[in-house]
């Protein structure tokens, strides 16, 4: 905990100027970015930085977010350490590029800021954004709070740039509830994250029509590169195994950087995968995702003073999914309740259910699992419903009777 | 054909195995260009409008690299005194 106090500064920021300040010291070469909404305040932020020129970074004011995601491809595709951050509709827009950005194997860090999908227009807070996108090929980072979302940033840098890793990395904050919320963050001192991130360095590959000769794997005129041109049916299915790979290994390194983040900073968020409250001895248990965890343990925290057994396990990688992690943590838990921001509309259950309920397809001993689905479109999440949500779910550990399995929490009937 | 190769064995990023140069399109081509090089007063016009750059000068005359033509007629047409014509490929 070496950092802690002595060089730190602590500022009230909300969650969109949390992550511009996290850009700002990680040495960014490019932003880009369609500063209209559903855009936020981050890049408003940081485009305050570039203006009064305390960054180096070349900001890219585009026409959409098509355009700005591109324009990330391309400056990563050259070499550079690139950044952007959307939100919901936005992010729809990116859609074609997201996967061309994971194809190319770019190391592009996007900060999404959790919100609604029209239609109706909403602009407030669930998930179903990032949900959306969640087999488009990048790592996704659920933060809990605005500090978590400034040490993020300064992580997925690292986890992107890693060479086992080589893949961009969303990380998504709470609309509003985060976003817009003022809290107490703290800052490390810019040549610390400097340090900590490092620059970034182009793995070197081995080029067949070059003779086998090694050259970085960016686009310079040195050593002239193509990425990404056709591969037919018998060559696609092959330059996708790399990236399941990279995903896999993806979890090591996610785990192995909070890690060294923690060393620096004094903070660690669970093992950089999931965060786990109470789970030792707690009977049930709520999964989530996001800012509704602070709520959701906060509640658990007073029913375990009252006695009763509940845990909380925060999912923070949503991608990678932390499959043997959530099963090591939730074996001994008889009923678990999986909180969905988001709807898959027709499928049994919410996004997160369905990863977490067949996760323990194979294992003998499994909890009951039930889905809550809540929150959508900004709608809050309080202590109460948490409360009564636990309560139901020790009643189910005592009567050991399920009266449905999925489940639309605080919506009017 | 070559062997295929095993997923391990390709270059990272998407980055191709081959030069373009080694497929070979022209065979993709139903019509191909022909040059009448008595007609031809060698302004270079089917030189700057071929989307292949199959059009070669050598410092004297142009010809058709047929390796890499897709017989478009971009060329014939471009011509202005028509001295390439399209022939059907048998
Ligand atoms: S036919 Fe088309 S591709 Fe072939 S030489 Fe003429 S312009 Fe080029
Ligand atoms: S356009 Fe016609 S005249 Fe001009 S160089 Fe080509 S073939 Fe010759």
């Amino acid at each position: 905990m070496a950092a802690r106090g002595t060089q730190e500064i602590v500022m009230g920021l909300n969650g969109n100027e949390a992550v511009a300040w996290a850009v700002k010291q990680c040495n960014v070469d490019v932003v880009a970015a369609y500063p209209i909404t559903p855009q936020t305040i981050i890049v408003e932020k940081f485009s305050e930085f570039v203006a009064n020129g305390e960054v180096n970074t070349e900001f890219i004011p585009v026409e959409s977010e098509h355009s700005a995601l591109s324009a990330c491809v391309g400056a990563a595709a050259a070499g550079a350490r690139a950044f952007t951050a959307t939100a919901s509709q936005g992010l729809a827009l990116m859609w074609e590029i997201l996967y061309i950005a994971a194809g190319l194997r770019l190391p592009i860090v996007m900060a999404v800021v959790n919100r609604a999908l029209s239609a109706p227009i909403n602009i407030h807070c669930d998930h179903s954004d990032t949900m959306g996108a969640r087999d488009s090929g990048w790592v996704q980072l659920y933060v809990e709070d605005s500090q978590e979302a400034y040490d993020t940033v300064i992580q997925a840098f690292r986890i992107a740039e890693h060479p086992d890793v080589l893949l961009p990395v969303m990380v998504n904050l709470d609309g509003f509830f985060l976003s817009h919320t003022l809290q107490d963050v703290r800052i490390l001192p810019d040549e610390v994250v400097k340090k900590f991130v490092g620059t970034r360095d182009p793995i070197k590959i081995k080029v067949p029509y070059l003779g086998g000769r090694e050259v970085p794997l960016v686009l310079d005129g040195e050593t002239p590169i193509t990425l990404g041109p056709l591969a037919l049916p018998d060559y696609y299915f092959e330059h996708k195994m790399p990236q399941v790979e990279a995903m896999e290994k993806a979890k090591e390194v996610i785990k192995e950087v909070d890690e060294e983040y923690a060393r620096l900073s004094g903070r660690k968020y669970g093992n950089g995968l999931t965060v786990a409250y109470g789970l030792d001895d707690a009977e049930v248990a709520v999964v989530l995702l996001g800012s509704a965890a602070g709520t959701v343990r906060y509640v658990a925290r007073e029913l375990r003073r009252e006695g009763y057994k509940v845990g909380v396990l925060r999912i923070r990688a949503f991608r990678p999914f932390p499959v043997e992690d959530v099963v090591e943590k939730l074996s001994n838990v008889k009923v678990v309740c999986v909180m969905d921001r988001a709807i898959s509309y027709g499928a049994c259950g919410g996004p997160l259910f369905m990863e977490v309920r067949s996760a323990f397809y194979d294992s003998p001993e499994k909890p009951i699992i039930l889905n809550y689905i809540y929150g959508l479109g900004g709608r809050d999440l309080p202590p109460a419903v948490a409360r009564k949500i636990f309560l139901e779910l020790l009643d189910i550990a005592e009567t050991g009777r399920v009266k449905q399995l999925i489940n639309y929490v605080g919506v009017r009937e | 054909m070559s062997e295929l190769k095993s997923w391990r064995a390709l270059p990272l990023g998407t980055v191709p195995l081959k030069f373009s140069t080694e497929f070979k399109t022209g065979d993709w081509r139903t019509f191909k260009p022909v040059i009448n090089q008595e007609k031809c007063v060698k302004c270079l016009l089917c030189w700057i409008y071929c989307p292949e750059m199959s059009i070669v000068w050598d410092g004297e005359k142009v010809s058709v690299n047929y390796d890499f033509c897709k017989g478009c007629g971009i060329c014939a047409c471009e011509c202005p005194v028509k001295a390439i014509s399209m022939v059907p490929e048998r």
